[in-house]
């Protein structure tokens, strides 16, 4: 029977000929990856259960990056719990502060995934990875255990809907407006226990970056993975970070989807997702005059390089509104060290802005930029429920880059 | 299993199960003691062994933390109901043995104060409230198989 793109990896990696919607099977893991909040639950249910080793050093990454550098004590011993495993098991992607960077960006950077692998995280943003061409999907941290002593994990094979991607973005809108308008479409559980395989002409028009921030928003519409073909973009992508060699898979011309949703990404307009939830989303230009209190730009979905250059080629020359608190996280070292050679960092300082090291901070509402009661923010980050990044009543307004930066000028929703 | 309902609306994600600026702490008691906070305050004094949290579309979407299925056992809840869950929740809460069933009948007549029976092994739900019975399917042997053993880790 035929298969999807996302089937074809998953029965590779049980070796099996076919799989089909609903089956469910073990499969060997390429990686398996946690972060300072989930790997302790995870190490010490190994703990509880007799010890034992990973399976493959290499094939085991830990990124402390939630709540890094320390916050507290409690988030300071849950790190040393971390890290005291790595030595202990001799793991070999272990990223510690002045290594670390936000998972999903440094996974990628550092060339641990390939095209055609298939990855559990203990990180509902694991389904990052689906920009590379692999099957990639987030977990708890009982899985993420039992995936890091055994190298396997139970499947439930995904059925899918297929996005096509039809002509080419306007100036000013990205990934992320591409994202958010597709969850506008189908709604938060709009994708629920599935796959979304992208496809059509369109994706020539995405670059990697816009591509990882899609398939990172994927378990936002409740996927189970976001995937992208292998094609010249990842394949150029990959020959500079990863030594692994890719593992084309295509989907069956007469695979089965449950659905089809075309986007014409000629129409499309930057897009802002409204309190509180992610499918809750208006096109820029139907906003009436809401004022912000801050503004946070970076996270997994938008901290890489060319999120921070759409933010800087907005704040150069400019300033913030002076009241807007202006958060900018560069997602990994490197980023944040291209950003200071590209002059970005100048640019935002200047502009009136911080610069933070990379962590996950606000997004989570862990630290680094928690809101008040009642204050309004619009942040580049994935998450806008109830109480995500602060208080109960204050409220996150999911966007582009672009758009959180022209807010900040503006002091309020919109763009210049 | 018997207890009383706590009722609650679509999309509960588990940010409001357990929020992020507890999980610098992960034992069982102290996830507890926020469960539910920001949905529902005085859950912590309302839940009592045996209750069983009901909600409708997609519960316990957004963050994979396995924080949210613990908080919810450690609190003494007995079983969640529910139309639907996004799965990482669904397999948190297969792989450390909170008992889940998705059943949309039985969810969307709840009201919160309800008392349920729920019997896992023959998958029946009963309102004893409303006078009402249902029926869910039961698991697949590979699940079954995980429950049975009390969780994945568990040999």
């Amino acid at each position: 029977m035929a298969m999807t793109l996302s089937q074809k990896i998953l029965a590779a990696h049980a070796g099996l000929d076919n799989v089909v919607a609903g089956q469910l099977i073990t499969a060997d893991l390429d990686l398996v990856l946690g972060n300072d909040i989930t790997s302790p639950v995870a190490i010490k249910e190994i703990q509880a259960h007799g010890g034992g080793n990973v399976f493959d050093k290499s094939k085991v990454a830990l990124v402390m990056d939630h709540f890094v550098p320390n916050k507290d004590i409690k988030s300071a011993e849950q790190c040393k719990c971390c890290r005291e495993f790595a030595h202990a098991q001799g793991v070999e992607n272990f990223f510690d502060v002045g290594q670390m960077g936000i998972e999903h960006a440094l996974l990628p950077e550092k060339g641990l995934v390939g095209a055609g692998d298939l990855v559990i995280g203990a990180d509902s943003h694991t389904c990052t990875y689906g920009a590379l061409g692999a099957f990639s999907t987030g977990v708890g941290s009982t899985d993420m255990a039992y995936g890091m002593l055994t190298g396997k994990a139970w499947f439930k094979v995904p059925s899918a809907i297929k996005v096509v991607l039809k002509g080419k973005k306007p100036t000013h809108v990205s990934g992320k407006d591409v994202i958010l308008h597709l969850i506008g479409v189908i709604g938060v559980s709009g994708a629920l226990y599935k796959s979304l395989e992208f496809t059509g002409d369109g994706c020539a028009d995405m670059t990697m970056d816009d591509r990882l921030t899609i398939c990172n928003m994927a378990i936002e519409a409740g996927a189970k993975n976001g995937i992208f073909a292998c094609d010249d973009i990842t394949l150029a992508y990959l020959g500079e970070h990863c030594k692994k060699t890719p593992k084309i898979f295509a989907a069956d011309k007469d695979a089965e989807y449950e659905r089809e949703v075309v986007i014409e990404l000629d129409k499309l307009k930057p897009t802002v997702s409204f309190p509180h939830l992610p499918e809750n989303t208006h096109t820029v230009d139907e906003i009436g005059d809401i004022r912000i209190d801050q503004v946070v730009i970076g996270s997994c979905t938008n901290g890489r390089i060319s999120d921070l250059r759409a933010a800087a080629e907005v704040l150069k020359g400019r300033k913030v509104n002076e009241n807007v608190r202006t958060i900018i996280i560069p997602a990994t070292q490197s980023i944040y060290m291209q950003a200071l050679k590209e002059g970005l960092i100048e640019i935002f300082i200047e502009a009136g802005a911080v610069v933070s090291t990379p962590t996950c901070g606000p997004c989570l509402g862990g630290y680094m930029g928690i809101l008040a009661s009642g204050e309004k923010c619009v942040a580049t980050t994935n998450r806008n429920f109830v109480g995500r990044m602060g208080a109960t009543d204050s409220e996150i307004y999911l966007a582009s880059p672009y758009v959180a930066a022209c807010s900040a000028v503006l002091g309020k929703i919109g763009v210049l | 299993m018997k207890g009383f309902v706590h009722k609650y609306k679509d999309n509960v994600n588990t940010d409001e199960i357990i929020p992020a600026r507890y999980l610098n702490d992960s034992s069982p008691a102290a996830l507890a003691a926020h469960c539910m906070e920001d949905i529902d305050r005085d859950f912590v004094k309302k839940v009592h062994a045996g209750d069983i949290i009901v909600a409708e579309k997609n519960f316990g979407c957004g963050s994979s933390r396995e924080h949210a299925p613990i908080s919810i056992k450690a609190s003494g809840v007995s079983c969640v109901i529910a139309c639907d869950f996004a799965r990482i929740f669904f397999r948190n809460c297969i792989n450390i043995g909170l008992p889940i069933l998705e059943c949309p009948e039985a969810a969307k007549d709840a009201e919160n104060g309800d008392e349920m029976e729920v019997d896992l092994v023959t998958g029946s739900i009963k309102n004893l409230t409303k006078g009402k019975e249902y029926s869910v399917p039961p698991f697949p042997p590979e699940i079954r198989a995980i429950i049975a053993r009390g969780g994945l880790l568990n040999k």
